[in-house]
């Protein structure tokens, strides 16, 4: 056990836990944030993805010791109303079907954005590669992220 | 789930007037219902709180009409979603067709997701396609009857005929007096009248709501990662509980030193239980192969994972397993062998019975005669693996037993049966225990089966204490339950002029054939056959999307592609004048599809894509496949990119009558086809002495984004049939597209799925 000093979506926070507990469990058990979703646990379907700092990461392969003093932005904090340009891009091209991949989707497009708000195709294919989708919404995400970006050009 | 398949003559439906009474008991009257402002949702969405908006706009008081809906003193209306959600937007789609009959508005309808209650609903189930084609008249009436009671509530209001009373965005007219009211200053009213004998329903062309795109109405809490979810489910008190499953198929528990584990941080308690009673017997959604476990249960997810590692189990080998099970009100016997099973093994035992006569379930004039005496002879086999069901989000499911009743919460496809197997279990009567369901984060089939629903309450009841139980991705993807392995042989005969004399189908599978023998081309061809065979495995298998036709269309399709090829034929063409034989004059006495429909699709599909007006570079393939009372015809063009095949379009076209909420249905659409491509070029389940050799997305490989259609184009044929399926439908066809576009763009024909088979490299 070991306490750490956590700033997940603009909020201190503390915790005393198991150094190796996976940011993800950290978020879904400890901090009642449930919207960064369990998919495989291993890296591989993006549905954990979170913002550390700036960047992108999957949350199950992110031990709670590992995260320092960076900041933690969850899908719960990407924005006060849900009116982030992804998620109303998200919302108006009515992406999802069962929704459960969404969250890992719209983090790791919004990271991409912010790295690279005017994107070519194959390099959204290259961000997006590692989020499944079992639904098979992968055309809609693709819609949705060109709007996304135009929305965010417009700014 | 079978297809259950009627025939039907399209008709157009004029004004129709419907008795409600044999339907009364699901308009049972509860009290009126007076509620405050805080209705939105369960009590366990803790976070999900209503916006100020919301809370303005909620009325003081709630009137319940019937089960299905209630409106309250402020003219807003919550309509109840009856069936289970997962992903195929029912729950927004079910109450538009409400809202349409009611004369409401649909911006003002607040959607709450009904537990299960089969006093009020009717078939509160996930499968077959079918919520939507069993929904469609008592959902209809759900909102006609309480319509009706609002005009004869301000009939009475206004003294004057009901006739006069003409209804529309919730608000009551009567134009001769240039009277008008919202239906919220009658609604109690309204809920004290007695329920009508009769109502009319809307003329189809009327419709306002239905055939309208309406955005998902849980999209704000999913695109913000809000709790909808079972996994998501929070309770003061509630601990998290794991099972630590046999490793092979054909093993079972010995013995387990729980001496470590039970030592480490944040664990309660480990112990084995038994998933059913000993001589309880089985439906068919109680499927599972594994049913004597051993369950930790600790504070946190991660404190569990980590105890289940600890454990030290010996397992041994299972017996062989001769059972009887009620299938749907028959009992039936079922067989499991005893031993370990290899892919290897399997194939060779599947090419061997499709070498062999098999059981004849249609023939249809002479087709041995025919094969001997024909010009040409064609014959391909097909074959397919397992596959899992890989939902997105795992197998999980809450529940908290207490002494005298039982509340269950989660993500299951068969509420209905889960609750007669859980409350038989927990030795509780039906009416004690409750069930909630959840959003899905996917279904797929695989939570038909809802073995972890008994699992949780087992659990519950052993603690006396509110539990979740979580599957990881490794148990989900290892304990079943699969989408069976299946093997299809084919031969086709061809007189010399080109025609089609006969043809042969033998399907068969592990541990089911997946044979339709009265599909086409059944009817359109003089001398048919069709043989069943199967082989018995102790690997649990159940319903994959489209059950059967996720592999026997993609088979037959591919076939019939080389057959037109052989021939001489546009592929189009070719199956074209076969549907009109079967149309005109078919063979044999029952064929289970309509010919024209099955013509319309193919039909415009070939308009929609352009077909015929070849592209350099574009390789194109087509299919057309009935299943789930709807019909589907599919053209995919592929190019070569780098030398790997790229989808760049799939073109659609879709028969499945009335469509309730078009933007919806594409997207479903849209996710049949890439769902299609991705398994037959990519998934597969392999086992090796009773173990999956794959048991995460590492090396089980799903679709990804990049190997998605670049573009899908989805045409849905316009229609005054009631509304048909549409879950599975556009999923079984592509596969059949995708191998004739791939022959097309590489020159191989490929016959066995998965068409590409190299590991998994993306993460
Ligand atoms: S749960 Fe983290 S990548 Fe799948
Ligand atoms: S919407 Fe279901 S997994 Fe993506």
């Amino acid at each position: 056990m070991a306490n750490f000093n956590l700033n997940i979506n603009g909020k201190k926070q503390q915790i005393d836990l198991d150094p190796t507990t996976p940011m993800l469990w950290v978020l879904r058990d400890h901090f009642k944030l449930v919207g960064t979703k369990y998919g495989c646990g291993i890296s591989q379907c993006g549905a954990c993805t979170i913002h550390l700092g700036d960047n992108a990461v999957r949350s199950c392969q992110l031990p709670v010791s590992a995260v320092g003093e960076q900041a933690i932005t969850t899908i719960e904090g990407l924005s006060e109303n849900g009116d982030h340009p992804v998620q109303k891009a998200w919302l108006e091209e009515d992406v999802y079907q069962c929704g459960y991949c969404q969250a890992g989707q719209i983090m790791n497009a919004s990271a991409f954005l912010k790295s690279n708000p005017n994107p070519t195709d194959e390099q959204i294919e290259t961000a997006m590669n590692g989020n499944i989708c079992r639904c098979g919404t992968y055309t809609r995400i693709k819609k949705a992220i060109k709007k996304a970006a135009a929305h965010i050009e417009n700014i | 789930m079978p297809d259950r398949i009627r025939r039907r003559t399209p008709k157009i439906k004029e004004m129709t007037l419907i008795k409600t009474t044999y339907n009364r008991r699901s308009f049972l009257k509860c009290s009126v219902l007076a509620g405050g402002g805080m209705m939105l949702g369960f009590s366990w969405l803790a976070s999900c709180k209503p916006t100020p908006e919301q809370v303005r706009s909620m009325p003081k008081e709630w009137f319940e009409i019937n089960g299905y809906l209630k409106i309250g003193d402020n003219g807003r209306v919550t309509i109840m979603s009856p069936n289970p959600e997962i992903g195929q937007n029912v729950k927004t789609s079910m109450p538009m067709i409400v809202a349409e009959e009611l004369d409401t508005d649909w911006n003002e309808v607040i959607v709450e997701q009904a537990p299960l209650n089969t006093a009020i609903f009717k078939r509160q189930l996930a499968g077959g396609s079918q919520s939507i084609r069993q929904g469609w008249e008592a959902l209809r009436m759900a909102g006609a009857t309480a319509r009706h009671m609002l005009v004869m509530a301000a009939a009475e209001v206004w003294q004057v005929p009901a006739e006069e009373i003409t209804t529309e965005a919730r608000t009551l007219f009567h134009k001769t007096s240039d009277k008008s009211m919202g239906y919220g200053e009658v609604a109690s009213a309204a809920a004290k009248l007695p329920i009508p004998e009769e109502v009319k329903l809307k003329d189809v062309k009327d419709f306002k709501i239905i055939g309208t795109s309406r955005k998902n109405v849980d999209g704000l809490k999913i695109v913000t990662g809000q709790p909808l979810y079972g996994l998501d489910i929070q309770k003061e008190g509630m601990l998290i509980a794991m099972i630590a499953h046999p490793p092979a198929f054909g093993l079972q528990l010995k013995s387990v030193d729980d001496t470590e584990a039970k030592k480490m941080p944040g664990i309660k308690d480990v112990f084995t239980i038994q998933t059913f009673n000993e001589d309880y017997k089985k439906s068919a959604f109680d499927n599972c192969s594994f049913t004597n476990l051993v369950v930790v249960v600790g504070n946190t997810t991660w404190e569990v994972m980590q105890a289940k590692k600890a454990l030290k189990i010996e397992w041994d080998r299972s017996p062989a397993i001769e059972e009887q099970m009620d299938i749907f009100g028959r009992t039936m016997d079922v067989r499991f062998p005893a031993g370990l099973e290899s892919s290897g093994a399997h194939r060779e035992a599947m090419v061997e019975k499709a070498g062999i006569k098999q059981n004849v379930v249609r023939k249809d004039g002479n087709p041995e005669a025919v094969f001997k005496k024909a010009a040409k002879v064609i014959e391909r086999s097909y074959s397919c693996p397992f596959l899992a069901h890989n939902c997105m989000e795992p197998m999980n499911f809450f529940a908290d037993v207490m002494e005298d009743k039982a509340v269950l919460n989660g993500p299951v496809q068969t509420p209905e049966f889960m609750e007669r197997s859980v409350a038989e279990r927990l030795g509780l009567p039906l009416e004690k225990v409750d069930i909630q369901m959840t959003r899905m984060g996917g279904g797929f089939g695989r939570r038909l089966y809802g073995h972890f629903l008994t699992e949780a309450g087992v659990i519950s009841q052993r603690m006396k204490a509110p539990i979740k139980l979580v599957y990881t991705r490794e148990d989900d993807m290892t304990t079943g339950i699969y989408r069976p392995a299946y093997h299809a042989f084919y031969r086709a005969a061809l007189d010399k002029d080109n025609n089609l004399i006969a043809f042969h189908v033998r399907a068969g599978g592990i541990p089911e054939s997946p044979l339709a023998a009265n599909r086409f081309p059944a009817g359109g061809v003089d001398n048919y056959l069709a043989e069943d065979w199967s082989i018995d495995s102790n690997i649990t298998v159940g319903a994959f999307r489209a059950p059967r036709s996720n592999f026997i269309a993609g088979a037959e399709q591919s076939f019939l592609d080389e057959v037109a090829e052989e021939a001489g034929k546009d592929p189009i063409e070719f199956r074209l004048e076969l549907l009109k034989r079967a149309q005109e004059n078919p063979v044999g006495e029952y064929n289970d599809y309509e010919a024209d429909r099955y013509s319309g699709v193919l039909e415009l599909v070939r308009e929609k894509s352009n077909w015929g007006q070849e592209q350099d570079g574009i390789h194109r393939g087509v299919s057309a496949y009935f299943c789930h009372n709807s019909y589907v015809a599919q053209v995919l063009d592929m190019t070569i990119e780098n030398d790997k095949p790229v989808v760049q379009k799939v073109t659609a076209a879709i028969d499945c009558g009335i469509v309730v909420n078009p933007d919806a249905a594409t997207n479903l659409a849209e996710g049949g086809a890439v769902d299609g491509i991705g398994h037959a070029m990519y998934s597969g389940l392999t086992f090796k002495d009773g173990v999956a050799e794959q048991n995460n997305f590492d090396r089980y490989r799903l679709i990804r984004y990049s190997e998605a259609p670049k573009e899908i184009e989805t045409h849905f044929v316009q229609s005054n049939i009631d509304p048909t399926g549409l879950g599975e439908p556009p999923f079984p066809p592509i596969m059949g597209a995708l191998a004739n576009a791939l022959y097309k763009a590489t020159g191989q024909r490929h016959y066995h799925q998965p068409f590409i088979t190299e590991k998994a490299v993306v993460g």
